[in-house]
């Protein structure tokens, strides 16, 4: 099999050569290290919550509630001792607290952002390159896409909960669901382009069955648009997952979210903004983050489109 | 061109078709006792029982979807769990709101996203195109319910200028009827305005590098006139075509700003739907708005002859 080799050598030749400027690249945009940094501290804010000064954020304690952030109180420890505490972001309705809270809510946000997109991008990785490949099979997917496309995403998401109830499993599949057919599309985009190609048309030549010419010719040119799709899914998600909260219709209310918190606090909220504020800075940068490091790995990852946009 | 638009409605019914197929087995085919969900957790079985009949869940799977498909066509929706009453005529009773609230959307948006796309476009790289898509990004990423908080609690709470939340029709006054739909108007279209804006400054730019924008120039025209005349005349057809797509960003943001600004449309009804746990309603306001979402872009599809005159079929 001198060919084969021929041509993966040449191959990944080909990426070597390109690959460190890329990543130099990538490195050096300005959005994409923005992105990554404010996601970095999320998802350390996320990782060590329970380290980073706050109390149980489903501890309900009725004489503290409705405070305003900077309130001190204190608190007696499980060891005996009381210490001085200061409501950072003070209390909700049910005396939470906001602060902590909102730092557990980064957890959610984060899992249901990055499972959405590594589901989304996989399955319709997988149903993207067979369609695109196969004949027989594109006339039906792409007509079952184009059905799931023309129901707006939200109701989508929205239908598909209210039928599974509520919970981080149901949210995440309900909102992946809707992005699936859109990650199809571009995959299908690119297949079609380079089943043209004349290495395809060598490897085909040279009998190369269905499986490893997908993986070895096709699935290489389809991972840098997919990262920079899948980075605007995880951004679409984290939008979706707090808007269902805070519909009341997402992840359980005890659990705090970001949308969960926005929604315990949008009655109160002419009062004490602060319920919805806190959680909606947290909310707005975690998302203009990702979609910024969209940008950036568009620029850096995928020239053609960046010029486009 | 009689052909064409023949052809293009026939090519939309397969999708409606399928549209419909989704919901109809949305119910169908989830896992469990279909009935027992809706019902919910405290319900008896003779409640769940009464479901299963009222949904007409006892039958065979192909004979649910004639008899379901065949009330569909007469704009039968069945009646709604919890408003007691057809759910076509609660649907037309909340219509009024939400083609207000999208109506104002859609006119605001296009009022302030085309014309800074231009300028953005024009003046590429400079502080006019560096803000415009410094608001698009950030208009993108800002939760629809955040900014309508924000906007309520500076506006109405603070400054008192404008009405808290509530709507009222035109027919109490215009005044009245502008005053509540201002927010949730500006609150709405500030995604739609980011991702117009967007679209027609790359489109602008596509076409600035033109060589007839260059003759347009040369011929001495001034640039207002290259501008619109020759630049956002050619770049209209994918602009028309994103307002079209954006139209599902605007239904899903109908949902969340009619909940913030308490706009009793069919926004409103979908969220009232689902907490209700009201499957007949959440059925029909998807089908709705799905069926309204193909129409617009099919009209947009057909609307590409008017624009681009080289356009035929």
């Amino acid at each position: 099999m001198a060919v084969p080799d021929l041509v993966d050598s040449a191959a990944q030749a080909a990426a070597a050569s390109r690959r460190p400027s890329v990543l130099r690249q990538m490195t050096r945009h300005p959005s994409v290290v923005f992105g990554v940094v404010v996601l970095v501290t999320m998802l350390l804010l996320g990782l060590l919550a329970p380290r980073l000064g706050t109390i149980d954020p489903a501890g309900i304690d009725p004489v503290w509630r409705n405070k305003r952030p900077g309130t001190e109180r204190t608190v007696t420890l499980p060891s005996g001792e009381t210490t001085a505490f200061v409501h950072r972001m003070g209390t909700d309705s049910l005396g939470r607290d906001l602060y902590s809270r909102v730092i557990y809510g980064a957890r959610i946000s984060l899992v249901v952002g990055l499972a959405v997109a590594a589901i989304s991008v996989s399955t319709g990785l997988v149903i993207g390159l067979l369609s695109g490949y196969l004949r027989w099979l594109d006339g039906i997917v792409m007509r079952v896409m184009d059905g799931l496309m023309a129901i707006p995403g939200i109701l989508l998401a929205i239908g598909l909960v209210s039928l599974w109830g509520a919970g981080l499993t149901t949210v995440i599949i309900a909102i992946t669901v809707p992005e699936i057919p859109r990650v199809v599309r571009l995959v299908r985009s690119i297949v079609l382009s380079i089943r043209e190609e004349p290495y395809v048309e060598a490897a085909i030549s040279i009998g190369t069955p269905l499986i490893p010419m997908l993986y070895r010719h096709v699935l290489p040119n389809t991972l840098a648009p997919l990262l920079v799709q899948g980075t605007y899914v995880c951004a679409s998600a984290i939008l979706v997952e707090a808007l269902l909260s805070f519909l009341g219709i997402g992840i359980p209310p005890e659990t705090p979210t970001w949308g969960n918190i926005m929604a315990e606090g949008r009655v109160l909220f002419q009062v004490f903004p602060h319920n919805i504020l806190f959680p909606g800075i947290f909310l707005a940068l975690t998302i203009l983050a990702v979609n910024v490091l969209g940008d950036g790995l568009r620029d850096t990852l995928d020239p053609r489109m960046a010029k486009r946009f | 061109m009689t052909a064409f638009i023949a052809r293009r409605l026939l090519a939309t019914i397969p999708v409606l078709v399928l549209v419909a197929l989704f919901v109809f087995l949305m119910l169908r085919l989830t896992p469990g006792d279909p009935a027992a969900i809706i019902a919910g957790d405290n319900a008896s079985p003779a409640q769940i029982e009464d479901i299963r009949e009222r949904l007409g869940l006892n039958d065979p799977l192909p004979t649910q979807l004639v008899i379901w498909s065949g009330r569909l066509l007469q704009g039968d929706f069945g009646e709604s769990f919890f408003f007691k009453k057809q759910v076509s005529e609660l649907i037309l009773q909340r219509v009024e709101p939400t083609l207000a609230l999208a109506v104002s959307t859609m006119i605001i948006t296009l009022l302030v996203a085309i014309p800074l796309g231009v300028i953005a476009a024009w003046r590429q790289g400079g502080w006019i195109d560096r803000v415009v898509m410094g608001f698009s990004v950030a208009g993108f990423s800002i939760p629809v319910f955040v900014l309508g908080y924000l906007l309520i609690y500076i506006f109405a709470v603070e400054l008192k200028w404008l009405p808290v939340q509530g709507y009222r029709s035109i027919t109490a006054g215009l005044w009245p009827f502008l005053q509540r739909l201002i927010l949730p108007s500006l609150t709405l279209s500030v995604i739609y305005i980011a991702l117009i804006a967007r679209i027609t400054r790359a489109s602008v730019i596509d076409v600035l590098g033109e060589d007839y924008i260059r003759t347009a120039k040369a011929k001495g025209l001034p640039n207002r006139t290259i501008l619109i005349r020759h630049a956002l005349r050619n770049a209209a057809v994918p602009i028309v075509t994103i307002v079209g797509i954006g139209v599902a960003l605007l239904i899903g943001g109908v949902v969340v700003t009619e909940s913030v600004y308490n706009i009793p449309g069919l926004g409103r009804l979908t969220v009232d739907a689902v907490l209700g746990r009201d499957f007949p309603t959440i059925q029909a306001v998807i089908l709705v708005f799905s069926f309204l979402y193909v129409l617009i872009n099919l009209l947009i599809d057909l609307s590409y002859t008017l624009l681009d005159p080289r356009i035929r079929y």
